[in-house]
């Protein structure tokens, strides 16, 4: 039997100690449902005249699509449509462009070429699913083979293949500046000049899929009203609705959505293809349709967790301080942007680990190749570069002849700690979490290293301020396609200083579309206890000194926290991610391959439904409340 | 398409159904007879999300050609629970916390089922080979195997 | 490519109703899977009513029906040699439908009956009376027409039949690799005719003959085992696949034949 133990000793006066439910064992709403088989999943609705869908899918890497011959599985019995890239109204999306992040880079369906195996050429629609089955098997595909990619360092060569000509370079383009998102904090190469040690290391996280036992799965169906109902076992249902609403160029008014119950998820459900598809089924046949992955499928196509390359570099005191960490990462997010250049802003913010080190710079690079598309898993952006993180502390310690325990307590965060990305530290329980492991595993540490507190001794002096700061100009878009940058680690060369105490500019992704929405920095962590009885009011607008003037929408209390590099100089203003993704690739040095002749999905002009206010997305709908 | 009627018992009631032939099992059971306990995790054999017993032993619903099931005796979940009462299996893996999102469940608990009925006494590395055919991606197995040991206890009268 | 499903009395009608795009349905683990995903190789199933279940000494061998599951091997007094062999298939519902006469066509990374059926020289008797030593079978397993409808396996001595599955997932996963070993004269410490079979080390089940050679007169030292172990993969024809590469096999082969042998010292 598991047990949970609460250790209310700790960070006691933090907290009111009145808790109802943690703690409890307590029976799930669902789980009625669950024993008695009664829960409807999506693919326990019923529907007379179900029609199955199903994908034909690329064999190759990477090809470009001469013809696709559909006649004989056209014939074939039970068929009642074949459908193609022709089929779907606006046939390239990104998965973030609901909130206007990145460009839209990614068919529903492949027209001129694949650039993954497994990815979706056409599709059938039968009676029965053995029949469409069969059909798929009579679809005629007329590939011509190009060179392929797997590897994301080859991937960012000069004469790598282009995978995704929405992406010349290979890369995602960070901030409409560089082919890497960067961190500089300090000046990791001063540092290493003087530390007594400097350790490097490699580590590399295969993908992983999440392997949910139900597989990714919708049913959709006309209703009345023109109304298509979609029942799908989506983790993100209102992404999906406006996925689908976006990809089928359809008011999202039109879509009745229901999920909800999903059979296992951790990350691989959020994609929005299944739903889509299925919807696209219904409206074509205008009968009901099931799409739905096989294990096959699940497991070949499924985005998994992208696999990841980091390389960290420590300079050491001979004491065991670290005074300098920096990373080198690479995230294969397969032949589409999916989530995974969000995901590095999110782990980029998370840079150095628990930690705190003055001198801090990281670059990392989110690659295009010919590779399934990635998505979310649990712990997504943070996964394996806390495991290489915590593999490299134990090689520190290793190479400094220290407990690696100690060595953690000794290097860990502490309330009021400046970290790289510019904010202090609060709520810090490393020191704790270190002291409990240790005691549990009767590992035993020094009487100083028990008497550590995550709360005395943060922020003192250097280790609450923001350092003086060595910036470059590195790995600016399409240099290294054009073979005038090698190396993919932080420079060895800085170009600029930023001035110690400058926090930066803030870049939000997407500007606040409702004032309801804005995230208030004082509410969040664990110190609500005490300030529920203050009642404090909301901290009034103090922009740090030297700070250009924030953005118009960007909330007061957040200007502080930039996830992002401060600029290399505090002129340059233009905050990025302001404005919705222009329409055409920003400037690079290969210009994108103009689309073929044939391609006829290519929307001209920007779609327009669902709200139309400048600088918001045009498929998010309804007000949001708290 | 020419359809094959069969006919079986399906959790106590006489079934009869048409079949498209090469049907499997699982199919049958959720389309055909409209008990849609079972669930479809992988039709190849890996997930046990489709297990049912036939004659009493657990067979995989998914692999099992529909036409072999003529006059046999299935049981599933939705027959496991008596009337208004659950069966002391559902009881235990619903006070256990042994569910998540339920896909694996029902499955789980006709595998757990056919060993309670042949061995009322099993020890926990029997209930671990019961279920071994059995994935669940949400649980970690330690609350199902639990549960199910609660469960033989409490139907043998002892406590757990 | 509609399915068609073809029931016959007798097992020598289904297997001449056998044809190019038939298959015979043994528990159907792994024809149903085939057909669930739309396998275009065949469109009729042939089913017999006479299904042979049936485990009986005969002679100087054990008669196996090709029908009996592995569970039915499992509940047979007379299969005890085999019970750790059937154990290691499948979960218990796999286990409850797949067949011995299945496995015996199960490509690789499945067919562990197979291999130990390989190593104890069974053989195995088809519908139309022919009877074929498990080696000949085998290689000709890919061009077979026709329905097996028993194996006979010889009778070995307490404690001569040793088997191992590896496996990366506990506690079940198919086969990187298994390896069974009949080890006559064990027990007096000069081994006699050994036979050893590995599975998943190619196409089908397969005989290390060098290693057997190597081990012929010897005992089962530590020194006297290694010049088998040297020659344990000659004639194997291990592949990449999704659970180990070819090197990858060929560096534990011997490291795995060298626990089977020494009974897991090390
Ligand atoms: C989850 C899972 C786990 C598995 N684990 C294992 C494992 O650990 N080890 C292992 O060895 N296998 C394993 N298998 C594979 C398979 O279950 C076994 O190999 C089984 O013995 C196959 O027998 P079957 O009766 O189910 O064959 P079927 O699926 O009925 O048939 C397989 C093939 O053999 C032919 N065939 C069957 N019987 C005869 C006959 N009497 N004469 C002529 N042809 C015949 C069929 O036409 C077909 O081509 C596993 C399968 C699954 C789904
Ligand atoms: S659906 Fe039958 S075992 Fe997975
Ligand atoms: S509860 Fe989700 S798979 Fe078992």
């Amino acid at each position: 039997m598991s047990s949970t133990e609460f250790r209310k000793d700790l960070f006691a006066d933090e907290r009111d100690d009145t808790l109802k439910e943690i703690g409890k064992p307590t029976i799930r709403q669902d789980i009625l449902g669950h024993v008695t088989g009664r829960t409807k999943y999506f693919d326990d609705h019923l529907f007379d005249g179900l029609l199955h869908m199903r994908a034909v899918r690329s064999p190759h890497h990477h090809a470009r699509i001469r013809r696709i011959d559909t006649e004989a599985a056209a014939r074939m019995p039970g068929v009642r449509r074949v459908v193609t890239a022709k089929d779907v109204p606006v046939n390239l999306n990104t998965l973030l462009s609901l909130i206007n992040f990145g460009r839209d880079d990614e068919p529903l369906c492949a027209h001129d070429k694949v650039r993954f195996l497994g990815e979706t050429v056409a599709w059938i629609i039968a009676d029965t699913e053995r029949e469409a089955r069969d059909a798929v098997a009579q679809v005629r595909v007329d590939y011509e083979p190009l060179p392929h990619v797997l590897d994301v360092e080859e991937a960012l060569k000069p004469d790598a293949p282009v995978v995704n000509e929405v992406y010349p370079n290979n890369t995602f383009d960070y901030h409409g500046k560089y082919d890497h998102q960067k961190l500089r904090f300090g000046d990791v190469n001063a540092a290493f000049a003087r530390a007594d040690h400097v350790i490097e290391a490699e580590y590399q996280m295969s993908p992983i899929e999440q392997a949910p036992i139900e597989t990714c799965g919708a049913i959709a169906a006309p209703e009345q009203n023109g109304r298509f109902v979609c029942h799908t076992n989506t983790q993100a249902l209102f992404f999906s609705l406006g996925t689908t609403a976006k990809l089928l160029d359809t008011p999202s008014s039109r879509l009745h959505f229901i999920g909800g119950t999903a059979g296992g998820g951790f990350g691989g459900k959020v994609d929005s293809i299944v739903e889509p598809t299925a919807v696209l089924g219904a409206m074509l046949t205008g009968r009901p349709v099931k799409f739905a992955w096989d294990r096959y499928e699940e497991m070949q196509v499924g985005a998994p967790r992208g696999g990841e390359r980091w390389r960290i570099k420590d300079g050491v005191m001979r004491d065991g301080t670290i005074i300098a960490r920096e990373f080198t990462g690479f995230f294969d997010s397969g032949a589409y942007m999916r989530l995974s250049p969000y995901a590095i802003i999110k782990g980029t913010g998370h840079l150095p680990g628990p930690y705190s080190i003055p001198n801090v710079a990281s670059n990392v690079y989110c690659v295009v190749a010919n590779r399934t598309p990635a998505t979310a898993m649990r712990g997504f952006g943070i996964t394996a570069v806390d495991f290489s993180i915590e593999c490299h502390m134990d090689r520190v310690a290793e190479a400094v002849g220290m407990n690696p325990i100690e060595l953690r307590i000794l290097n860990a965060y502490r309330d009021g700690d400046m970290k790289a990305h510019r904010r202090k530290a609060k709520n810090t329980a490393l020191i704790e979490c270190c002291q409990v492991a240790a005691g549990k595993a009767g590992w035993s540490i020094s009487a100083d290293a028990m008497a550590q507190s995550s709360l005395r001794g943060g922020g003192l002096g250097e280790r609450g301020a923001i350092p003086e700061t060595a910036t470059d100009e590195e790995g600016r878009i399409g240099e290294r396609r054009a073979g005038r940058t090698r190396d993919t680690a932080p420079s060895r060369q800085p170009t600029g200083r930023v001035p110690a105490g400058h926090a930066g500019q803030a870049v939000t992704a997407a500007p606040v579309q409702n004032p309801d929405m804005e995230i208030e920095i004082e509410r969040i962590g664990h110190r609500i206890a005490a300030q529920q009885g203050a009642a404090p009011a909301p901290r009034a607008p103090q922009p740090p000194a030297g700070q250009p003037t924030p953005p118009r929408a960007a909330p007061p209390a957040a200007a502080p926290q930039s996830s992002y590099a401060p600029p290399p100089s505090p002129q340059a203003t233009a905050p990025t991610y302001q404005q919705p993704p222009a329409p055409t690739p920003p400037p690079a040095p290969t210009p994108p391959t103009p689309p073929a002749a044939s391609e006829p999905y290519k929307p001209e002009q920007p779609f327009s439904r669902g709200v139309n206010r400048p600088g918001t997305s045009r498929f998010l709908s309804g007000t949001r409340r708290r | 398409m020419a359809r094959t009627p069969l006919t079986f018992t399906l959790n106590d009631a006489e079934t009869g159904v048409f079949v498209v032939p090469g049907s499997n099992l699982l199919d049958v059971l959720r389309r055909g007879a409209g008990d849609l306990t079972p669930k479809q995790g992988c039709a190849q054999g890996t997930c046990g999300s489709c297990t049912v017993l036939i004659d009493g032993v657990p067979h995989l619903s998914c692999l099992t050609l529909a036409e072999t099931v003529e006059g046999r005796r299935i049981d599933t979940t939705g027959g496991l629970a008596g009337g208004p009462d659950l069966h002391p299996l559902q009881q235990a893996v619903m006070e256990g916390f042994a569910a998540q999102c339920g896909f694996c469940t029902a499955g789980m608990l006709m595998a757990a089922k056919a060993l309670l009925d042949r061995t009322p006494n099993p020890t926990r590395d029997e209930v671990i080979e019961a279920i071994s055919g059995n994935l669940c991606r949400c649980t970690g197995y330690e609350p199902i195997v639990d549960a199910i040991l609660t469960a033989s206890a409490r139907m043998q009268g002892r406590t757990a | 490519m509609t399915l068609a499903v073809e029931t016959y009395p007798t097992l020598r009608e289904a297997a001449q109703a056998l044809g190019d795009r038939a298959r015979y349905l043994g528990g159907g683990t792994l024809l149903m899977r085939a057909v669930n995903y739309g396998d275009q190789s065949f469109d009729r199933i042939v089913r017999s009513r006479e299904v042979d279940r049936t485990v009986r000494s005969e002679g100087q061998g054990i008669r196996i029906g090709a029908g009996a599951t592995m569970a039915d091997v499992l509940a047979s007094r007379d299969l005890i040699a085999l019970h750790s062999v059937a154990r290691i298939v499948g979960g218990p519902a796999v286990r409850n439908m797949a067949t011995v006469g299945g496995n015996l066509f199960a490509a690789s990374p499945y067919g562990d009956f197979a291999t130990a059926l390989l190593a104890l020289d069974a053989t195995v008797q088809m519908a139309d009376g022919q009877n074929l030593p498990m080696e000949s079978f085998l290689s000709g397993r890919a061009r077979m027409r026709g329905i097996v409808a028993s194996v006979t396996v010889p009778r070995v001595g307490e404690g001569e039949f040793r088997f191992a599955k590896v496996s990366r997932i506990k506690p079940k996963g198919v086969s990187m690799m298994s390896l069974a070993a009949v080890l006559p004269g064990v027990g007096s410490g000069r081994l006699g005719d050994v036979r050893i079979a590995f599975g998943t080390m190619g196409p089908t089940p397969l005989r290390a003959k060098a290693a057997e050679q190597a081990l012929r007169g010897r005992g089962l030292t530590d020194a006297e085992i290694e010049p088998a172990l040297k020659v344990c993969c000659d004639g194997l024809q291990p592949a990449d696949d999704e659970l180990a590469t070819e090197w990858y096999r060929r560096e534990v082969a011997p490291v795995h034949l060298k626990r089977l042998l020494l009974g897991g010292r090390r």
